[in-house]
């Protein structure tokens, strides 16, 4: 599914985050937003998920608007979004957090099975109140939960945030394995390494805006827009 | 497991009950048998509150519009026992409804006080209506019309016994509503209501019908308190009735099936003992409160679930 964000322009109250922020997401791509703290990144994925209020501009997925939808409808319309933080319901257990997030979609058992089948260890815990995991599992439980909706394009922000290096491997193999089965992804992430290891495309976000969008093809660790755009 | 596990224990409470009638003296029968009623309607309120993170100061008004549906119903239309017994939940659901529909467009603090100044034009209503509700003087209804057939609901046992089934529906109903799919979403709700919308579920519509819920059961409790002591009155619609339940279900723990029964059972004697001992026994009950908030404050089964029962629903 294409994904098109249009001159963007929404933020928090009197306080403008985004400035006509503009890009697309073609089908089955991963394009990684890029840029240092308060450029606008995660401002961009809760616009497209309608949490915060786009005052111009459209959002537009497969040529349907989905800005001017209520916020509960937009995950209906096939976008996942797992938030920075995790945000798992901490007095749920593990299954309970996956059913949750299938329920929408008609609680079918195929989809429990695929998702369970992603991340085995989330098998073994099932009984297990979701606030009691580690970082890593809450990460991989909040993914899982996007996932029950089936999404043809999936948010993450910064999915790796925090994590041990085995579990970073697991969370970037999850991307590369989702986007082998043709899901589109806009990943938020600081980390320069991973998101070389896993996007397609960078779009370096500046000002509430994106600056330039560069290939990973044509970028190494030391390439400028680095240091330009994330500070490192 | 869990579920097996629960339910055996919810049953257990539920034979305690039944086995205890021959064993009580008839004034701690006529005392169950009200806790049993008032346990249904914080039950309902555990719904809205314990579940759904819904603070209501406006739960008296679906609990008196279960009993003035009945009440009015028995006293100005002669209606049956059992009719008044349907039509409070009805009635109550309906008022509960109405008001979400409104008192649902605001949140936290403004939503205390649109259900608080809702319950209070309610009670007003009753106060200005006093032709036909007979205001603070109240309605008592004729023992006569407090049957089902030829059993007399008046009599300590069988009013035992409906007070017992009442509650025991409404208990086992509970359960089921807990852990079904909708009652996950209750909890998800009440957890973060914008990650459960970020999941696709409209947070309006959820909190709407769980409050419609809370109503059905204040509306039954509000009914059978009707049909079984006899007495509609404007008392019973005013503010402490919104606290009352409040306090049931901090006491015996908030988002737990059983708790809004124990603290009506533990706030019920507590009362009943202190204003016997003293005319200060609102100290007591106070005191009592700030324990709890102390060393409790997730409630007594709460505070257990968390510790040493985790499968407690």
């Amino acid at each position: 599914m294409m994904l098109t964000l249009q001159s963007i322009e929404a933020g928090y109250g009197a306080v403008q985050v985004l400035r006509g922020l503009t890009f697309e997401v073609r089908p089955g791509e991963v394009l990684c937003l890029m840029g240092r703290n308060g450029a606008g990144k995660t401002t961009a994925l809760r616009a497209i998920m309608g949490q915060v209020p786009v005052t111009a501009g459209s959002v537009v997925l497969d040529g349907t608007p989905v800005n001017t939808l209520p916020a509960h409808e937009v995950p209906k319309q096939g976008i996942g979004y797992v938030p920075q933080g995790r945000r798992l319901f901490g007095e749920l257990t593990v299954a309970e957090n996956i059913e949750i997030g299938l329920m929408t979609r008609g609680r079918d058992a195929r989809v429990r099975e695929r998702v369970l089948s992603i991340f085995p260890r989330l098998r073994e815990r099932l009984d297990q109140m979701s606030r009691t995991l580690s970082g890593g599992e809450q990460q991989m439980l909040a993914i899982a939960r996007a996932l029950c909706l089936e999404p043809k394009v999936l948010l993450l922000d910064e999915p790796t945030e925090g994590l041990q290096p085995s579990m970073i491997a697991l969370i970037r193999d999850t991307v590369v394995a989702l986007k082998a089965t043709g899901v589109t992804t806009v990943l938020v992430e600081q980390r320069v390494d991973a998101a070389l290891s896993v996007a397609d495309r960078i779009a370096f976000v500046t000002g509430g805006r994106v600056a330039e969008t560069v290939p990973t093809a044509g970028l190494t660790t030391t390439s400028p827009q680095f240091a330009t755009y994330v500070g490192v | 497991m869990r579920d097996k596990r629960s339910l055996i224990l919810h049953l257990a409470v539920l034979a305690a009950l039944l086995a205890a009638l021959p064993l009580l003296s008839a004034y701690h029968v006529t005392n169950v048998a009200k806790i049993m009623v008032l346990a249904v309607y914080a039950m309902g309120y555990n719904i809205a509150f314990g579940y759904t993170g819904l603070l209501s100061l406006g739960h008296a008004m679906f609990f008196a519009a279960g009993l003035y549906a009945a009440g009015m119903g028995i006293s100005l239309f002669g209606l049956s026992a059992v009719g008044a017994l349907v039509l409070g939940p009805v009635a109550g659901g309906l008022a509960a409804t109405l008001v979400g529909l409104l008192a649902l467009r605001t949140a936290g603090v403004a939503f205390m006080i649109v259900t608080l100044m809702f319950a209070q034009a309610g009670y007003l209503t009753i106060l200005y209506f006093v032709r036909y509700t007979r205001g603070d003087e109240g309605i008592v209804i004729a023992r006569a019309t407090r049957a089902i057939g030829s059993v007399d609901l008046s009599a300590d046992t069988p009013r035992y016994l409906l007070a017992f089934g009442i509650f025991a529906l409404a208990l086992l109903l509970n359960l089921a509503l807990v852990r079904s799919p909708f009652g996950r979403i209750m909890v998800a709700m009440r957890e973060n209501e914008a990650r459960s919308r970020m999941l696709g579920y409209n947070p309006y519509t959820v909190k709407l019908t769980a409050l419609a819920v809370s109503g059905v059961y204040a509306g039954a409790a509000g009914a059978a308190y009707a049909v079984l002591f006899g007495y509609v009155g404007a008392s019973l619609a005013s503010v402490q009735y919104s606290i009352l339940p409040l306090l049931y279900v901090l006491l015996g723990g908030a988002g737990t099936v059983l708790g809004p029964f124990l603290g009506a059972l533990l706030m019920f004697y507590l009362i009943d003992y202190a204003s016997s001992a003293t005319s200060a026994y609102l100290f007591i009950v106070g005191a009592a409160l700030i324990l709890l908030v102390l060393f409790a404050p997730k409630g007594i089964l709460g505070t257990l679930r968390e510790r040493h029962a985790r499968w407690l629903p």
